[in-house]
């Protein structure tokens, strides 16, 4: 009786799943790290070896100079301007290019799908690479600066505005189409109204991330903060580095706070 | 019966602070746009963009192999092996992060509020300004990448994990402790196996963000594809500047696809 009721518990219980999937993941895996590590040459030797060479930064570094505030402010206020011009540039673009690439509005395969595939390219290029063309086209200063994090914000808003395009209700776009009102019409009072605050949201997002890529814009010669830490490190003036990264970190901080508490208020 | 709709249909309340929003808006836009010099175009800049463009149609096939050194393949395979490495430590490093920071694993919120802080701390921290200090402390290349990334991540993805874990199911760890598993028995048996999937999907995501700063490390000296980029835009090698943005933009498109695959097939 015992040994029947364990048989049966044993055909009951399913089957364990096989393990060799596993294994093959992770012997994958180790192989990429291991690739990885001879290709970068990268060894915990050479990290214990650096270590006192870091620890003796972090000693220059501290205290920080805070004298250097006065002359640093003006360019952390830029590299704000500079996100906010950018962010604001790359959302007034983004709005064209998101109706055409939702398809519940462009409704068209031939249009949608190219719009999209412009969009996902202009992603690709980070916004450090785009300013280094930038400043090659257009020369040093803020104006490639607020170029590049135009075109950053412009493939971050569009798609995530797409995305929520496509989630919207129809009902009101087909009671309007159904009223025999315009495209534009439609747009103006069946889309907007739905994707006004998601759009705002998605503004408010990507200024937070456009003034963390504002302020290292600067090393490749595109204005703001950057450019100081490029002339602090070069100098050895690590308390002034010190003193840069604070003011950045706090600008920052202080921009994460007022944006995210917006942003609770919208949605 | 001569009630016009507009009697029937109350209009929707004016929000009081709107106008106040709105002057406030302007005044910013205002300051934004004073403190922009606009000192002009260059002259050169048609030109610059119309040889940018035109390298991006005639790239330097050449410069894809080259028996000896320096090409495009050895460039992208080294930002690829620095984005992976990178991801790796910074998911290991991340982990008892998660674990400190997530409400339910610490005891009171303190404790969590504290990690929570300190991830966001790292986080604000640009991975540029950390890949210089690297450099400043194991030496130009790859390795100083691979650190710069592998810290910079822990602020995200620390906080990916931690909101993973506090969304987990309460059923399988209360069950394990009522029959007096030890804490890591429960970890083990009921914690790890609900928060994996979470973590590698998020940990593939990562690894996407991180390709595209790695491909950008190069510009200040953290090894990858940005050192010749830089260089081929310094000496105004249009042609190289093109066949690198492409391998950037083909490298990134398919390292997006196959990582979004795998992604849909964890969750």
């Amino acid at each position: 009786m015992k040994a029947q009721v364990e048989s049966s518990q044993q055909t009951l219980r399913p089957k364990a799943p096989g393990k060799i999937k596993h294994y093959f993941t992770v012997a994958i895996v180790i192989l990429l790290l291991w690739g990885s590590a001879v290709q970068t040459e990268a060894t915990f030797g050479e990290l214990i070896q650096g270590l006192p060479n870091m620890l003796d930064l972090l000693k220059e570094m501290l205290p920080p100079k805070w004298g250097y505030l006065s002359k640093i402010w003006s360019a952390m206020l830029e590299t704000i301007r500079m996100a906010l011009l950018g962010t604001t540039f790359g959302a007034i673009m983004a709005v064209p290019i998101a109706l055409l690439s939702a398809s519940n509005i462009a409704r068209h395969k031939w249009i949608y799908y190219p719009v999209r595939f412009i969009l996902n390219l202009i992603r690709t290029i980070p916004d450090l690479l785009l300013a280094a063309l930038f400043v090659a086209i257009f020369g040093l200063g803020a104006l490639p600066g607020i170029l590049a994090l135009a075109f950053f914000s412009l493939g971050v808003i569009a798609k995530l505005t797409y995305e929520a395009l496509e989630t919207i209700d129809p009902g009101p776009l087909e009671a309007m189409t159904a009223a025999g009102a315009h495209p534009l019409q439609i747009i103006k009072f069946g889309v907007v109204p739905q994707i006004k605050p998601h759009f705002i949201s998605f503004l408010l997002y990507t200024f937070e991330i456009n003034v963390r890529a504002a302020a290292v814009l600067g090393l490749v010669g595109a204005g703001g903060i950057g450019h100081y830490y490029e002339v602090t490190l070069g100098f050895l003036e690590y308390d002034k580095t010190c003193m840069i990264i604070i003011v950045t970190l706090a600008v920052v901080l202080a921009i994460d706070y007022i944006s995210s508490k917006l942003r609770e208020k919208l949605l | 019966m001569t009630k016009s709709w507009n009697d029937i249909i109350p209009k929707p309340k004016k929000n009081r602070y709107r106008l106040l929003i709105y002057i406030a808006l302007i005044l910013v836009y205002i300051w934004a746009f004073a403190g922009i010099p606009y000192s002009g175009i260059k002259e050169t800049a048609g030109q610059v963009s119309k040889s940018i463009l035109a390298g991006l149609f005639s790239p330097d096939w050449g410069y894809v192999y080259l028996p000896d050194g320096e090409d495009l393949l050895r460039g992208l395979l080294d930002t690829l092996a620095i984005s992976v490495l990178g991801t790796f430590i910074s998911t290991i490093i991340c982990i008892p992060f998660a674990f400190w920071s997530a409400v339910n694993m610490s005891r009171g919120k303190v404790i969590s509020g504290s990690g929570k802080i300190f991830l966001s701390l790292i986080r604000t921290f640009p991975e540029v300004v950390m890949a210089i200090l690297f450099i400043k402390a194991v030496g130009p290349g790859s390795f100083a990448g691979v650190l710069a990334l592998g810290l910079h991540s822990v602020g995200m993805l620390g906080k990916l994990f931690a909101d993973e874990v506090e969304n987990i199911d309460n059923g399988p760890l209360e069950a394990l402790m009522a029959v007096g598993a030890s804490r890591l028995q429960i970890l083990w048996f009921a914690v790890i196996p609900q928060v994996l999937p979470g973590f590698l999907s998020y940990t593939l995501y990562r690894f996407e963000l991180n390709l595209r700063s790695a491909t950008i490390l190069g510009i200040i000296g953290a090894g990858g594809i940005g050192t010749p980029l830089i260089f081929a835009l310094s000496t105004r090698n249009w042609d190289r500047v093109g066949i690198i943005l492409l391998g950037i933009i083909i490298m990134i498109t398919t390292i997006d696809l196959i990582s979004g695959t795998l992604r849909k097939k964890l969750v």
